[in-house]
């Protein structure tokens, strides 16, 4: 299974983005393979629609699950409607490290 | 009191400012009420169609509901090959699609109805349906006042159609006092794009100078005419009139900060009714910019 986790750099290390339309990486986790792989969002700085846009993103990886610190309402029905479930996480200085832990409990 | 003329030149005035709670509404709405006993044909119309609120101060009767659409895209799957050549033609993110997933989407409250991704399909994919945007709602108080508000539809991505509709609606009116949506962003650019001059609302504050400088930016870059009105006068530093005096910019009239004025308002009271010397003062406002930039021979 993939999931999309939202990530502030592009490091293990790096806290989870509160943002998910306007996060600066997404952290593709395979959680058979536990590969990984850091995505730069091109959608940070849009103007329009950023959020959206980035389902688009994680979306064409084909993920079932996106961890983030928040979902604008755009989006959504969208990720219901594609069957991606969102994961809401509140803390803010969880790293990308203790989220990919928590799916290999 | 005199009877009504029937004026022979057309004037539209809008009252707009830079920050928000300088008195827009309180001016259009007390300038209507001062010169629409004189001036027939007249008609006061709020552009703020994201939280209209002229209505609030008249006893008015809905006489006319017109429905403002845009045009979004409807995908007809069965055509659709996902090239993905609508998804980049749009400037606003609205297409949504997974090509491989075979999955496509219109973001309705993305779309501002530009009609690109209809250019860019090569496959008769994409057909237009009609989307309600806003009204236009035109009222009329016993007395025969005129007034029309422009209101969006909540959710909706711009209040551009709506106020562009309302314009419209007015076309038949030789005076039109506009009240603007605040800020300097497309709405007031819609608003004032329309208007033969704009009265600049603002306070003597720090804030309400800042925001005068960026409205006074935006009118240059647009030729408009215009002047300003300083409302809550006595409050804050005397900056504002500094900036006017070194831009040579025309001081309309000062509204003093004055209990009684904040009173009236905040019970929803048009100020001209129940002050004379201020009806008295827009009125003068108002024929002043009448006299000097009035379009006369009613070309419209």
């Amino acid at each position: 299974m993939k999931i999309a986790i939202t990530s502030t750099g592009k490091d293990l290390n790096s806290n989870v983005d509160p943002r998910f339309g306007r996060c600066s990486y997404f952290v593709i986790y395979e959680t058979e393979s536990k590969t990984y792989e850091f995505i730069e969002n091109p959608n940070k700085n849009a103007d329009n629609g950023a959020g959206p846009a980035s389902v688009q993103v994680v979306a064409d990886k084909g993920v079932s699950k996106i961890v983030s610190g928040e979902f604008g309402m755009k989006i959504k029905s969208l990720l219901e409607s594609l069957k991606i479930q969102m994961i809401v996480i509140k803390e803010p200085t969880k790293t990308i490290q203790d989220i990919i832990n928590m799916f290999n409990k | 009191m005199e009877g009504k003329i029937l004026t022979d030149k057309s004037l539209k005035i809008a009252i707009a400012s830079g920050k928000g709670g300088t008195g827009k509404t309180l001016i259009s709405t007390s300038m209507f009420y001062a010169i629409q006993e004189k001036y027939e044909n007249s008609v006061l119309l709020d552009c703020d169609a994201e939280e209209p609120n002229s209505l609030l101060f008249f006893d008015a009767s809905l006489k006319e509901s017109l429905k403002v659409v845009q045009k979004v895209p409807v995908i007809d799957t069965d055509k659709c090959v996902y090239c993905g050549k609508c998804h980049d033609y749009c400037e606003y993110n609205a297409i949504f699609i997974i090509p491989p997933s075979r999955i496509i989407k219109v973001i309705e409250e993305l779309c501002h109805g530009c009609g690109a991704c209809s250019v860019a399909c090569e496959y008769d994919a994409i057909i237009e349906k009609d989307t309600e945007v806003g009204r236009v709602n035109l009222f009329v108080t016993d007395n025969g006042m005129n007034l029309v508000e422009a209101r969006m539809k909540s959710g909706v991505m711009s209040p551009v159609p709506v106020i562009k509709a309302a314009h419209k609606s007015t076309s038949d009116k030789d005076i039109v006092i506009m009240d603007s949506p605040p800020g300097t962003s497309c709405p007031f650019i819609q608003t004032v794009v329309e208007a033969d001059y704009v009265i600049l609302v603002t306070e003597p504050t720090p804030f309400g100078l800042s925001d005068l400088k960026q409205s006074v930016n935006t009118l240059k870059t647009m030729h408009k005419q215009y002047g300003v009105v300083i409302n809550r006068a006595g409050l804050g530093d005397t900056k504002v009139y500094d900036y006017l005096k070194s831009e040579n910019i025309e001081l309309l009239a000062e509204i003093p900060f004055d209990k009684e004025i904040a009173i009236l308002y905040s019970t929803g009271k048009i100020v001209a009714a129940h002050d004379d010397n201020l009806k008295a003062l827009f009125m003068k406002i108002f024929e002043s910019i009448y006299n000097s930039y009035g379009n006369s021979g009613n070309q419209r």
